[in-house]
């Protein structure tokens, strides 16, 4: 080979010539960056002013802030926050009796404080699972009682924001196992188990929640023997679960069929067995690209709660409706009410998208270069 | 030649009921041989070595690997397995593992060994393949050809005593070719018995003890890589080295 006659000289980097970062770069970039765009910013910009001043002279400026309905219906007031005031305890808790309120608070607190804990990476130790045990069976004996002198409160009287929360995080923790195994079962090599999660899944999403939580609550005590009878919380609780764990399922699946075939037969050439194969390797990629569509799955569900009104059990909308149509001097200011309960719901469904996003960004580390 | 380690025997496999893709497959490779398969795309050479650690089943004929024959026993596909590592074309690493992980896996839950043995021994096969400094690093950080070599490890860490290739080098960039097969070299000399597709006809020449020319599902010719690639028996096989080797 001869001697090279050139040498390779590598040119060095240089910035761009356009300053990209900044406030006026990004105005430029994100609102004024062509003709289009700033026509759009301008009308938006303009609705906005327009809007503005009046909703927030209704909801702020000329609201009435105390719990006195005169007070709300004289001229010029806007919106009537005194309906908060005077029946949050009715909107946030329900039924249960007055007195012993303080029972499905600190519940609820309890039930909270064990949700975040759980979302926490620091918490994920074997002890998590004892301690969710402990704080069920102290959550169940504080909301029921008859133990520790506490009085019994029957199920049907519990409402609220604890039966929201209890119902949607005990569904989504039993829906998730649930559709994890019919989602692998929908794809087994064994056609009786095959066949069992197909028929359960098109079963499930052929109908809507509502008829599910009637059969739960109506048809099912039909078919039970004569002197059994289940709580209608739990059967309730069930028809959310399998409800929910049949969409969750299919949602998984999506995820199961995006792992190409060469990672289960790498798995397979290192002498994993079935078992193995799922849970060291074609579960955690799957679940990872699915984290989007299972918080979906987790936030429909906390908002499906709503539903069971229908069999009355007066969850937070429910219990609202409960405080206010009971109620003829406050019944007119039901849409603050809806806007109270509305800003809980979102309060929680925000945090769980907040969650995702920082759930997608673990799982994703391995993607990063 | 020592006694044979693998033998097919009248193997015969079908894709469906039409597809015909091994046809009357008989071989016998001793221990520590060192086998290349070559052949055009469509002529079976990947499916025969599948079918040695059973990712593929064959429907005629036997086939024994180390003195066990593969049929539907499970038991004998998982001994079969632990004696066979394969490396793939598209190096199927696990990324969402880190490279450490990656070999350490199959030694801690197959193996039981505890994780600091398994650790080790995954270090000492990262360090046979001379990319040790990445064992903290995930797969898709690496480049093509470090992370065929983590494959290759992986593999190792099983200590088998067969090792399949699949075309290993196929999907790697020109420039990375050459430190796959470096590898693939110094293993071959150890002594261990090597089995592998590829077109890397200068691995052939440098390590081969026998060449296997595939075409339509039939073995057409096996040869010394010396009288395979200058004196081809068959019109086929002369025919594709011309193809192969003219430009």
């Amino acid at each position: 080979m001869n001697t090279p006659t050139h040498t390779f000289v590598p040119i060095p980097a240089r910035p761009a010539p356009n300053r990209t970062e900044g406030p006026v770069a990004w105005l430029r970039h994100n609102l004024f960056g062509d003709v289009k765009t700033s026509l759009a910013t301008v009308i938006i910009g303009g609705l906005l002013l327009w809007y503005l001043p009046g909703l927030l002279n209704w909801a702020l400026f000329s609201a009435s802030w105390r719990p006195n309905f005169d007070a709300c219906r004289a001229d010029g007031v806007g919106a009537c926050w005194g309906v908060v005031a005077a029946k949050y305890r009715l909107i946030l808790l329900g039924r249960y009796p007055f007195d012993e309120q303080w029972r499905p608070v600190l519940a609820t607190a309890l039930m909270v404080g064990l949700l975040v804990a759980s979302c926490m990476r620091m918490f994920w130790h074997r002890w998590l699972a004892v301690l969710w045990v402990v704080v069920l069976v102290t959550v169940f004996t504080l909301m029921y009682g008859g133990k520790l002198g506490l009085s019994v409160v029957e199920t049907d009287r519990w409402g609220g924001l604890p039966l929201t929360i209890m119902l949607s995080s005990l569904s989504i923790v039993m829906a998730f196992p649930i559709a994890l195994l019919v989602a692998l079962g929908k794809r087994s090599r064994m056609p009786a188990i095959r066949s069992f999660c197909v028929i359960y899944i098109e079963l499930i999403r052929g109908v809507p929640l509502i008829s599910v939580l009637f059969m739960a609550s109506f048809m099912f005590p039909l078919f039970m023997p004569q002197g059994v009878s289940i709580d209608v919380l739990i059967r309730v609780l069930a028809g959310i679960t399998l409800f929910a764990a049949a969409y969750m399922a299919e949602v998984i699946r999506g995820g199961l069929q995006a792992i190409p075939k060469g990672q289960i037969e790498a798995a397979a050439t290192l002498g994993l067995s079935y078992w193995q194969t799922q849970r060291k390797i074609v579960l955690p990629q799957a679940l990872a690209m699915v984290v989007p569509g299972i918080m979906n799955n987790f936030i429909s569900i906390f908002k499906d709660t709503s539903l069971v009104t229908i069999v009355s059990l007066y969850e937070l909308t429910g219990a609202m409706g409960l405080a206010l149509n009971s109620d003829a001097d406050w019944r007119p200011f039901k849409v603050e009410a809806y806007l109270f309960i509305a800003l809980i719901y979102f309060s929680f469904c925000f945090a769980m998208s907040r969650y995702s996003l920082w759930v997608e960004k673990q799982v994703n580390k391995s993607k990063l270069r | 030649m020592s006694e044979p380690i693998i033998t097919f025997e009248k193997v015969n496999k079908w894709y469906g009921n039409s597809f015909h893709v091994l046809r009357d497959i008989d071989l016998s490779v001793a221990k520590g041989e060192r086998i290349v398969v070559c052949g055009p795309s469509g002529s079976g050479k990947s499916t025969l070595i599948r079918c040695i650690n059973r990712l593929e089943e064959h429907q005629q004929g036997t086939l024994r690997v180390n003195g066990i024959e593969l049929n539907d026993d499970i038991k004998a596909i998982d001994q079969v397995r632990k004696e066979v590592g394969m490396v793939f074309q598209q190096f199927n690493l696990f990324p969402h593992l880190t490279v450490l992980e990656n070999l350490t896996l199959s030694p801690m839950w197959v193996g039981k060994m505890p994780k600091k043995e398994a650790e080790e021994r995954a270090m000492a096969q990262l360090k046979r393949v001379r990319i040790a400094e990445q064992a903290g690093k995930y797969p898709l950080q690496l480049s093509g050809g470090q992370q065929q070599r983590v494959a290759i490890a992986r593999a190792l860490c099983l200590t088998p005593k067969i090792m399949l290739f699949d075309e290993p080098t196929s999907a790697l960039d020109p420039e990375m070719i050459k430190e796959v097969l470096d590898v693939m070299i110094e293993l071959a000399n150890q002594g261990i018995t090597m089995i592998c597709v590829t077109h890397e006809m200068g691995f052939a020449k440098a390590v081969a003890d026998r060449v296997i020319f595939m075409d339509q599902g039939q073995i057409v010719e096996q040869n010394t890589p010396h009288e395979f690639f200058n004196n081809p028996q068959n019109e086929r096989s002369r025919d594709f080295l011309s193809k192969i080797l003219g430009h």
